[in-house]
């Protein structure tokens, strides 16, 4: 394997580790609106993600900073190209963060109201266009042959396939982020979650097929890899299936892994359709770039391999290590953070 | 053409912005760190106290550092997406490797200060906070060693149409970094340490909680005296740097036009005719310019026009000459807030430790208004730094022109840039709020409110606490 291939690796393995671990806590976020019936049990949901979603945003970053490190010509292709996505998503990102600090810091009806909408927007919008950015690059985009994407908001990237990408990660994490409360609280909100989830379940699992089969109409994905993504997809729906009696027979543990792991097959799902390009061109097929044009040089990779070959292992060990501390449940009558 | 106009606007101002939390970020987690040290190892619940007190101001400054900075994280690829095509094999390592060493750590040890309290032992704790410090410092080194790339490019070679990294080592020890790194980390240790002793100024005023903020006081002029000596020290290394490194700047921001005499004198202020490439008038002081410049009374400067006829030749035809007044002024400014706050400092101290800061009412007086004095310098110097650097976005090699995004359009760009501004305006006027909130509640956790820290295993505790 070329650096450059394993640097593709590493960075879908980053996408795949935010949407994974944010998933839920954008999730959680979602579910302030919903699932919480006062106050107290709207703070014990944020709280359920207080020591975390801070940590898990980074993946997204450390995503970014490698593209740019390892795949400058990516890095340059994606985000001018998807302007308006990216404004959008940065807004959400910034009005999310600082709400669960502020949040809890004054008292007063109209601005937890302000918050709790920056909370629940921040936590929708994400990874909705998230799912419209993955499901775009798949599909393909207008790449000129100077590499640069001339894209059409309505159209090129927003269109059916990509609303359905879109609004099935929106379901997924909402899903994922139920599961998440029902391990990590207690009482009336742990069955009300749980209860959400069977609500929703259905629902979800239609857009799935949906997108499943949209892949195969709008993408290329199937014809050029479905050797490998048809049997993925085919688990992922086995294992929403499972999920099913999962919930229904309270194991939580289990249902969150799995939705965790329909998460992580679908993310994954993306890069394999797209190797070995970064991008797609709906213009012309030479205009695509791969991997190799539009990777850093070899001394650059090196360097970035061993850098992250040392760090990543200490980072997941940290990592974890916090969620270990964090493992209780969190629950009113104890102190709140936020 | 006017895409590059309005990028830089939106660079300049997302940057300046975020640039405001940053260094109180920095400095604030090393000072609480200190303060958390001296209350596990002396037992005094009063340093328990002072870290949880001004650990609210650093969690609510934390917050919005955090989110303005997922900001610079893409921007390079959304507005100079040609910039980020030339030297992302160079420039893009260092923001990775931010990311992977710093930001991983910082926001996992903070989620633990924050919410580990009660959980962690606490020397674990303490550890917590020491490494959220560490970790806030050494994301600057890494932003500094990517931005030290754009003022003095080295490590690299240019080959396949950019330019990619050759000398990795060589980009970590690049002259700029080294003066640049402890000139800002001492200025984000002075901007928390100003926060302090503005705060604590307040206090001593208002006669509330005065043995509090007496000791934060004494803690917070320290921090100030030392970080400010430490600024001025460095920053005359940055100037002797400068000199030979960045010529041109160094002639914008001192205002010269023709090479100077042997020895240069200082010019302190001057009225600056950009036109006509002259200044009308001026204040100077013999000899200063060549001590600033190399450490002795003696040595010449080249003038921006002899600079820009070498350029010329070297670069091809252009305006080579930053904006003269912005740089000449800013790097004023910034001094000038400078010294204001070695001698506030200096002062402070002397008051203190005879004991007769608390009645010096109007002394006090000054060193509140002061908290603002580090914002000022910082946005100065940066302004200074970049702006000095025009036209160029990496130092001699790439126009900043050259480096916008082909495909974003004016009207865009316009739309992020009046969104960003304001959101960033809504949480700054959020901010300020909680800040003054904060101070007015003071150092004491009152049972009543419900953000108030309880300790959920006293027994005592568990009824007091009403939750609504």
């Amino acid at each position: 394997m070329e650096l450059s291939e394993l640097w593709f690796l590493l960075i879908g393995v980053l996408w795949v580790g935010f949407i994974f671990l944010e998933g839920f806590d954008f999730g959680v976020g979602m579910s302030t609106k919903f699932l919480a019936k006062n106050e107290t049990e709207k703070r014990v949901l944020i709280n359920t993600i207080g020591p975390h979603w801070d940590a898990n945003e980074v993946w997204l970053l450390t995503a970014g900073g490698a593209m740019f490190a390892a795949f400058p010509h990516w890095y340059a292709t994606l985000f001018s190209g998807y302007y308006l996505p990216f404004v959008l998503l940065l807004l959400a990102l910034i009005a999310r963060g600082v709400a669960f600090e502020f949040r809890g810091k004054h008292h007063a009806a109209k601005w937890k109201t302000t918050w709790d909408w920056s909370i629940f927007l921040g936590s929708l919008i994400p990874p909705f266009l998230v799912g419209v950015l993955f499901s775009g690059l798949i599909k393909g985009l207008p790449i000129d042959e100077n590499m640069n994407m001339h894209a059409t908001f309505f159209g090129d990237m927003v269109n059916l396939f990509t609303l359905v990408g879109g609004i099935a990660f929106v379901l997924l994490s909402y899903l994922h982020g139920l599961m998440f409360i029902t391990m990590k609280t207690n009482g009336q909100l742990r069955a009300r979650a749980r209860e959400q989830a069977l609500k929703i379940y259905w629902v979800t699992g239609a857009v799935i097929v949906l997108f499943v089969v949209l892949t195969g109409i709008f993408t290329d994905a199937y014809a050029n890899r479905g050797a490998i993504i048809i049997p993925m997809y085919a688990v992922a729906v086995l294992l929403y299936l499972a999920l099913y009696k999962m919930v229904k027979d309270k194991k939580e543990g289990f249902s969150f892994t799995l939705t965790g792991l329909i998460l992580v097959l679908v993310t994954a799902s993306f890069f394999i359709a797209l190797f070995p390009n970064v991008m797609i061109s709906t213009t012309d097929v030479v205009n695509n770039i791969t991997i190799y044009e539009a990777a850093s040089g070899a001394y650059s990779l090196k360097v970035m391999t061993i850098v992250a070959l040392t760090m990543v292992p200490i980072v997941l060990a940290y990592t974890i290590w916090s969620y270990y501390i964090f493992r209780k449940r969190v629950s009113h009558k104890e102190h709140l953070e936020y | 053409m006017e895409e590059v106009l309005l990028a830089r606007i939106q660079f300049a101002s997302t940057t300046l912005f975020h640039f405001i939390f940053v260094p109180l970020s920095i400095g604030l987690a090393f000072i609480i760190a200190v303060m958390e040290t001296l209350y596990v190892v002396k037992k005094d619940e009063m340093y328990k106290k002072m870290s949880k007190f001004w650990g609210k101001f650093f969690l609510i400054n934390f917050a919005v550092g955090v989110v303005t900075g997922i900001i610079q994280e893409f921007q390079f690829g959304m507005n100079w997406s040609d910039y980020s095509r030339f030297v992302g094999d160079v420039f893009g390592a260092p923001l990775a490797i931010e990311a992977l060493l710093a930001f991983f750590m910082e926001s996992t040890f903070i989620g633990l200060w924050i919410f580990g309290w009660e959980r962690l032992p606490k020397k674990l704790h303490l550890a917590s906070i020491w490494l959220v410090s560490i970790g806030t410092a050494l994301s600057a080194l890494w932003i500094l060693a990517a931005n030290s790339f754009m003022q003095n490019p080295v490590g690299y070679e240019i080959a396949n149409g950019r330019a990619e990294m050759n000398d990795f080592l060589g980009l970590l020890t690049n002259q700029k970094l080294l003066v640049a790194y402890p000139h800002t980390i001492f200025a984000s240790l002075c901007t928390a340490a100003f926060l302090l002793i503005g705060i604590s100024a307040w206090n001593m005023i208002k006669k509330r909680d005065i043995e509090f903020f007496k000791k934060s006081m004494n803690i917070s002029l320290i921090v100030g005296l030392v970080s400010t000596l430490g600024i001025a020290f460095s920053g005359h290394a940055q100037s002797q740097y400068l000199v030979e490194a960045q010529p041109m700047k160094m002639a914008a921001a001192e205002a010269i036009w023709e090479n100077t005499t042997d020895p240069a004198p200082w010019t302190v202020v001057a009225g600056i005719d950009t036109e006509n490439q002259k200044n009308n008038w001026s204040v100077e002081v013999p000899y200063l310019l060549s001590y600033l410049s190399y450490g002795k009374f003696s040595g010449d400067l080249p003038g921006m026009k002899a600079l820009q006829a070498q350029y010329e030749d070297l670069y091809g035809e252009g305006n080579y000459i930053p904006p003269v007044k912005t740089t000449f002024w800013s790097f004023r400014i910034m001094v000038a807030s400078g010294g204001l706050m070695i001698l506030l400092s200096l002062i402070g101290l002397i008051l203190l430790w005879r004991k007769k800061l608390e009645t010096s009412i109007h002394f006090l007086k000054w060193l509140l208004a002061a908290l603002f004095l580090p914002y000022i310098a910082n946005s100065a110097g940066w302004i200074m730094s970049e702006i000095g650097r025009q036209p160029w976005v990496v130092n001699g090699l790439m126009l900043t022109e050259s480096g916008v995004s082909p495909s974003v359009s004016s009207g865009q760009i316009l739309f992020s840039l009046i969104a960003f501004s304001l959101i960033y305006t809504l949480l700054a006027v959020a901010m300020v709020y909680l800040f003054i909130k904060t101070i007015k509640q003071g150092p004491h956790e009152k049972l009543k409110d419900d953000t108030t820290a309880t300790d959920p295993f006293d027994a005592n505790a568990g009824g007091a606490v009403k939750w609504n």
